[in-house]
């Protein structure tokens, strides 16, 4: 495992995302709030492409005929079958324990960190005066 | 096969009610004025059409009268030649079809007051589903009500085809009444016919609608699972009886595979479908709607991935198998066992509080 520069965080702004490949991987990252997280871009269903989901709350319930919206914008819907994922965790919400998709630890750090390394920025060039987002693959 | 499992539980016979005469002194006196006055028939219906082969198996037919309306040869045929402890009866008579929901309402009284004096009574070994008008809720909690109190009712009887789907609301307060009161709710193949009982229209032939009742049970499946029934009762006991089960896998998977993709349509089905009928609907085993082959039954049972679901039955009178092959092929015993003791006395909570 190692990290990689993959943006600008001026590139992400919240509610944004990027597809990105790291040491092969296609990796979709977002940002929601400011706070980044990274999937890997492929449904655990038929590999659809989870960065051309739409991005929803979680659809909740206490009741029959009681509906709940929360965690707006945290839940990715997989464009080709709906299946539900939490952005956050990389979790499906059908089957939270098995059906999965992997998620990979998406930091912040300014541009002096990653100039100094151990980071690896293979097709950003990096300024000290701006903040990166980095991803450990 | 003979497989007389000791403490074997038939959970659908088909006690006959042989005339409306029959029901008369259970009618309280207005009622009864009515039949006659107004020369109201037999409720008969088109679902078992008397001279259809499967409305009577062969060596079942009475000399006369209607298959199944003798207490003496239901005990022989029905009880005594496959060892059954319990039996449960659900009588089909033509209530449900009424579109006076008073009428229906004095009709179901009537038949579950004949239920309860012509057969429980004269019969230890049945037990019984309690008849209501399902035209409107509140008139069926008021039969539930009146009969709950008696611990041979072990059920709540439904048609497969009514009025509305049966997941909606405004069936609820049925649900709630048997919920409460340890009741399962039993829906069984046929239909009010206010709307044809198939999907897609009247169909020209009793074949039609009788195979197709299986849409009919898909349909009411579904629609008890997404209107959240079993999440507002959690504790119900839903038996389809004389539905078939060999679609149940197939369909199944088809309403979890939509179900992943588009909960958010049903946000209170917070589980797959399918885990929901393992806890909460059951199927009655007759008519085995499978092939005549241990192998494909093998595999079929496992593709139900549950031993729990199917309740022994004969479907009595009804000609579904010959002889005593009332068991499918490819059936261990272990599962025979299951299917025709354990899984019954689990899905009706009333069996274990009157039998030893």
């Amino acid at each position: 495992m190692s990290w990689h520069v993959v943006a600008s965080v001026a590139e992400i702004p919240p509610g944004g995302r990027k597809l990105v490949t790291v040491r092969g991987r296609p990796i979709a990252v977002f940002n929601i709030g400011g706070e980044f997280f990274g999937l890997l871009n492929r449904c655990p269903h038929q590999g659809g492409d989870l960065c051309a989901g739409v991005q929803t709350g979680l659809v909740g319930s206490t009741a029959p005929g009681e509906y709940t919206y929360t965690r707006k914008g945290e839940i990715l819907r997989c464009p080709w079958h709906g299946w539900e994922f939490d952005v956050r965790t990389g979790q499906s919400y059908c089957d939270p324990d098995k059906i999965r998709t992997k998620a990979y630890p998406v930091e912040v750090e300014p541009g002096t960190a990653v100039v100094k390394g151990p980071y690896v920025a293979e097709t950003i060039a990096v300024k000290v005066e701006e903040d990166y987002v980095v991803v450990d693959v | 096969m003979a497989a007389v499992v000791p403490g074997t539980i038939d959970c659908d016979i088909h006690p006959a009610v042989p005339s409306i005469q029959a029901l008369l002194p259970y009618m309280d006196d207005h009622w009864r004025d009515m039949v006659i006055t107004r020369g109201v028939d037999e409720l008969n219906t088109i679902s078992y059409p008397a001279n259809s082969p499967l409305s009577c198996r062969p060596d079942w037919r009475p000399a006369q009268g209607r298959p199944g309306s003798e207490l003496a040869q239901v005990q022989a045929q029905a009880l005594d030649r496959f060892g059954t402890s319990i039996a449960i009866a659900n009588c089909l008579y033509g209530v449900q079809l009424l579109f006076s929901e008073d009428m229906a309402a004095a009709f179901a009284r009537a038949v579950n007051a004949w239920l309860a004096a012509e057969w429980l009574d004269k019969e230890p070994r049945l037990r019984a589903s309690i008849v209501v008008p399902a035209q409107r809720a509140e008139r069926a909690v008021d039969e539930i009500e009146r009969w709950a109190g008696d611990p041979r009712f072990v059920q709540v009887l439904l048609l497969v085809s009514g009025d509305t789907p049966l997941g909606k609301r405004s069936m609820w307060p049925i649900y709630a009444a048997a919920e409460r009161h340890g009741l399962a709710i039993g829906i069984h193949a046929g239909s009010n016919y206010h709307n044809p009982p198939t999907p897609v229209g009247w169909a020209s032939t009793h074949t039609e609608d009788y195979v197709n009742h299986a849409q009919s049970f898909q349909s009411q499946l579904s629609s008890l699972i997404c209107e959240g029934v079993f999440n507002r009762f959690p504790a119900l006991k839903v038996v389809l009886l004389e539905s078939g089960f060999t679609w149940l896998p197939a369909h199944l998977w088809r309403l979890t595979k939509f179900w992943r993709g588009v909960r958010m349509e049903i946000p209170w089905v917070d589980r797959a479908p399918a885990d929901i009928v393992r806890t909460n609907v059951r199927l009655s085993l007759q008519p085995v709607d499978g092939p005549p082959d241990a192998a494909a039954m093998a595999q079929l049972f496992e593709h139900m991935q549950s031993d729990e679901l199917l309740l022994f039955s004969t479907d009595y009178p009804h000609w579904q198998f010959d002889g005593t092959d009332m068991l499918p092929a490819g059936m261990s015993d272990q599962l025979a066992r299951k299917i025709m003791v354990d899984n019954p006395r689990a899905t009706y909570a009333r069996l274990t509080e009157t039998v030893a």
